[in-house]
């Protein structure tokens, strides 16, 4: 006789491994680690075979070797005499300069254009979103080279710029001018004032690279500024909500900080210096290559075209009713667009700006288009064809993108988490 | 009563009296610049701003369009022609470079006597996607048909194709035309067999290599009808690709050699290095796209697997792809692939670009899917539980066609974005149209010094399919959706 209680006791077949859903998943799962670790090594196998068969080594030994090539534009002394890590590094920082500027101007002409788009101004909503299409569907390599070859076949030659004894004798103007009187373009690049300090600090010796003491003053008051002004703030939200009524503080904060960087600037005798055309070129300011110039120019108006679309989105997401009932709560319109819709159409608006930022920054290797030295231009352009070595600079260079990739998403995920929306 | 009222009442009107005109600052054109264009001092400005900028622009760019040139065999000939008709101060196009140039643009260095052969596999490629594109609407697909006929009719007329292949290109639009109106669903046929057709009709060579590589998934179809019912999809699919595999690496070659001795039946070969121009966007372009959405798919399922080990995968392939540039995994197919495959394998470059933009869409896809998937409801899944389906067909049934018809503007803007992208193989030396072949002309002394006219060509071109594409998304998301708001 056989009872419902005695389940005829299981014994473990091997079918079971694929039929059985308690262990099917350990099943494939040991599957794609065997198949997993079989592909790694066969390609490390491959690897070392290669590398063999050219008879050479896996070594990062030639970062210490003189680069012997010449980089025109550096943010950081470097001379062909120094080493291919140093090389690395000046690429680096071309990379992260060109990206730190790209995504400001990015950010300005995304607002500037997602906000225009929306305006209940017929014509400027129409050529705003004449722009934003045009600059999604064109790739931005076009931009840019066509930013890159229209400066420099368009702009003057450097000599245009000459003003003779007897061309102010005749009466005649040179054939270029400058701007404003200050800032030259030619087809050499772009000839902007620089900042001078009379009674300059001077530099600290990081061991890498000087760090201007001026630099970090100016950065040290504007903290300093801001912290003040974070406290004046809070100070008057404190009255606000005690009294109800609350204090004036627009010329306050405006003295915080106006007052402290102009006294340091007056102390350390800042002033700009132009520059001015010297026999056969200009001497004295800084000379921005036109590559650099292109790239941050076809870079933020691609970008920018992108994130007036995530601008644009994210102001539509916030319904009608919460701007109403800021009305209704007696706000004025400036107050409700900083207080009510802005701080919900970030939580919109920042995680695909990220990635937007990522996108620029991955973007700026397009620089080998126009050979700015960026990080691919050093290491993966001329260390690498000088050296030879492929694989230890790709991977390299693929390690630092990544690395970049990650603290920027990092950086941006800790904001977002700030703002977004805090649920039970 | 009736005395008193007449009394008190003068006059009483009857009839209504028609409704007068508004005021002219309230109606027509004028009330449409009020609200549109003045509303406000704000508005006045930013419309006069736009208006000055419209001017300046035309003014600059306007003159240059209407002197433009279109026959001169230099840039100096096409200046002389200007200044004479215009002025000597008058700018002027010189278009007469893309009348010249125009075929390397179109297909780089490929040789002119088979131009039709990548003429007639872009006019099938319309048809081959029509079937994906409208799945079962007879009209579209007739239009597309026919329009595809038209094309190859005009375009292979033009590039003098023989005999043979108009007859063959004939047929085969014809059969299409058939099909679509009879049973529509039998074109899907077409587009599987598309790809090797393509690969043979680009590359040339024998006509076996394609057919034989194709029976390599006609294993796979095969094994799995026949195992599925037996043992599981995932186990009989993984015999078929186990098959198909050995089939590819040990038996397709000796079969092919053979065919082809016994059958020679080839055209004449054309190297990667003579591929060139928007021919060789569009293979990259097409091939990546097609390949990289059910690779997304899948990588997209991995991410969001309970399975550990198939997650941290997925998790690190899509991340360590999307966080380097796209032109390190570029050099990567022509600098490093040396040292990762076995020695002295060398394969085509451009399919090793190929695989490699693949990769990297993928990634993408992966995550716009994995975002469709995050918004779908829980409540979906249970549902599809509870009806007692298994992980593929809930998929397949249930999950899949919500999470991709939400994540459908996404995919099309990282296709988009693919597309552009593949202008960045000039890189690594292929000729594409924006780089490679504009550097091209620009080098020749006849064109030094001409910038605008090739960047404007390349880029109205570009323009006009990434628009076509993102319309064709926004018309998709319409026609898709299902909910009443």
């Amino acid at each position: 006789m056989a009872y419902a209680g005695d389940a005829p006791k299981e014994s473990f077949r091997l079918s079971m491994l694929i039929y059985d859903t308690r262990f099917r998943s350990i099943t494939i799962q040991v599957i794609v680690l065997i198949l997993f670790a079989l592909f790694v090594s066969w390609i490390l196998n491959n690897t070392v075979q290669n590398l063999a068969a050219k008879d050479r080594g896996f070594s990062y030994d030639f970062l210490w070797n003189r680069a012997g090539y010449d980089i025109s534009q550096r943010l950081i002394d470097y001379t062909n005499d120094d080493t291919h890590a140093r090389a690395l590094l000046v690429g680096l920082l071309n990379t992260l300069l060109l990206a730190f500027f790209g995504c400001i101007f990015a950010t300005i002409i995304g607002v500037f254009a997602g906000v225009l788009r929306l305006s209940n101004n017929w014509l400027v909503a129409r050529i705003m979103t004449v722009y934003v299409e045009v600059f999604r569907n064109v790739p931005v390599l076009l931009w840019i080279l066509l930013a890159y070859v229209v400066l420099s076949e368009t702009m003057p030659e450097p000599k245009d710029f000459k003003v003779t004894e007897a061309m102010i004798a005749a009466g005649e103007q040179p054939k270029a001018h400058m701007f404003f009187g200050s800032i030259a373009l030619t087809n050499r690049g772009t000839n902007i004032p620089e900042p001078l300090f009379d009674r300059s600090l001077g530099n600290i010796d990081l061991g890498i690279f000087l760090v201007s003491i001026d630099l970090l003053a100016i950065i040290a008051v504007l903290v300093a500024s801001f912290v003040a002004w974070r406290r004046l703030n809070r100070h008057a939200h404190v009255v606000q909500d005690a009294t109800g009524v609350r204090p004036v503080t627009w010329w306050k904060s405006l003295l915080i900080w106006v007052l402290p960087i102009v006294a340091l600037l007056w102390a350390l005798g800042f002033h700009l210096g132009y520059p001015t055309f010297k026999g056969f070129n200009f001497t004295g300011g800084i000379n921005v290559a036109h590559a650099f110039t292109s790239l941050l120019i076809a870079l933020s108006f691609y970008t920018g075209a992108f994130i007036a679309e995530i601008v644009r989105a994210g102001i539509m997401a916030i319904p009608k009713g919460q701007t109403e009932a800021a009305y209704a709560l007696g706000l004025r319109p400036g107050r409700t667009t900083s207080l009510v819709i802005l701080p919900q159409a970030l939580r919109v608006i920042i995680p695909p700006l990220i990635s937007q930022y990522l996108n620029l920054t991955k973007n700026t290797s397009l620089a080998i288009a126009v050979s700015y030295m960026d990080l691919r231009g050093t290491l993966g352009g001329v260390t690498l064809n000088q050296t030879g070595k492929e694989l230890e600079c790709m991977l390299l260079m693929m390690l630092i993108y990544l690395t970049i990739s990650l603290i920027i998403s990092g950086v941006m995920n800790i904001y977002n988490n700030a703002v977004k929306l805090k649920e039970r | 009563m009736t005395d008193s009222s007449d009394r008190s009442i003068a006059f009483a009107r009857e009839t209504m009296l028609p409704a007068r005109e508004p005021p002219v600052s309230q109606r027509g054109i004028v009330r449409w610049m009020r609200e549109n264009l003045f509303s406000s001092p704000m508005n006045t400005i930013l419309t006069l701003l736009g208006l000055g900028l419209i001017f300046l622009t035309i003014r600059a760019a306007l003159p240059w369009f209407i002197n433009g040139v279109w026959n001169a065999n230099s840039l100096a000939e096409c200046r002389a022609i200007i200044a004479e008709r215009a002025g000597p101060d008058a700018s002027g196009a010189c278009w007469a470079m893309i009348r010249e140039r125009w075929h390397q643009f179109t297909f780089g260095f490929y040789p002119p006597d088979q131009y039709w052969r990548p003429i007639l596999a872009f006019g099938l490629l319309f048809a081959a996607i029509a079937p994906v594109l409208f799945a079962g609407q007879k009209r579209n697909l007739m239009v597309v048909i026919a329009g595809v006929a038209a094309f190859l009719l005009v375009t292979l007329y033009l590039a003098s194709t023989p005999l043979l292949a108009f007859v063959f290109a004939a047929a085969l639009v014809i059969v299409l035309a058939v099909l679509s109106q009879t049973q529509p669903g039998k074109l899907m046929w077409f587009t599987v067999l598309y790809p090797a057709l393509t690969f043979y009709l680009l590359w040339g060579g024998s006509i076996w290599e394609p057919v034989t590589a194709m029976f390599g998934f006609v294993i796979i179809a095969v094994t799995y009808r026949l195992l599925v019912e037996r043992i599981g999809v995932a186990v009989s699919s993984a015999i078929g690709v186990v098959l198909a595999m050995l089939w590819w690496l040990f038996i397709d070659a000796h079969v092919a050699d053979a065919l082809a001795s016994a059958l020679p039946l080839a055209l004449p070969k054309v190297n990667s290095d003579q591929f060139g121009g928007f021919l060789l966007a569009v293979t990259i372009g097409v091939t990546a796209i097609a390949c990289s959405l059910p690779m997304g798919i899948l990588l997209a399922l991995g991410r969001r697997s309970d399975m550990l080990l198939i997650k941290t995968l997925s998790v690190g392939f899509i991340e360590f792809i999307r966080g380097v540039p796209l032109i390190t995994l570029l050099f990567t197919a022509s600098l490093l692939l040396q040292y990762f495959l076995p020695p002295n394998t060398n394969f085509d470059l451009i399919l090793r670009v190929i695989i490699l933009v693949t990769l990297f869409a993928a990634a993408y896809i992966a995550e716009v899917i994995r975002g469709g998937l995050a918004a779908l409801p829980r409540g979906q899944y249970e549902a599809a539980d509870s009806l007692g389906l298994d992980y593929w067909r809930a998929q397949r049934l249930i999950i899949m066609p919500q999470a991709l018809k939400i994540a459908i503007p996404g995919i099309v803007s990282t296709f988009i974005g693919l597309f552009k992208d593949t202008t960045l193989v000039a890189f690594v030396g292929l000729l594409d149209p924006l780089k490679g072949v504009t550097q091209i002309v620009r080098a020749d002394i006849n064109w030094k010094g001409i910038y605008w006219e090739p960047y404007i060509f390349v880029g109205v071109i570009f323009f006009v399919i990434c628009f076509g594409m993102s319309r064709y998304s926004m018309s998709l998301e319409r026609r898709l959706k299902r909910d009443h708001r």
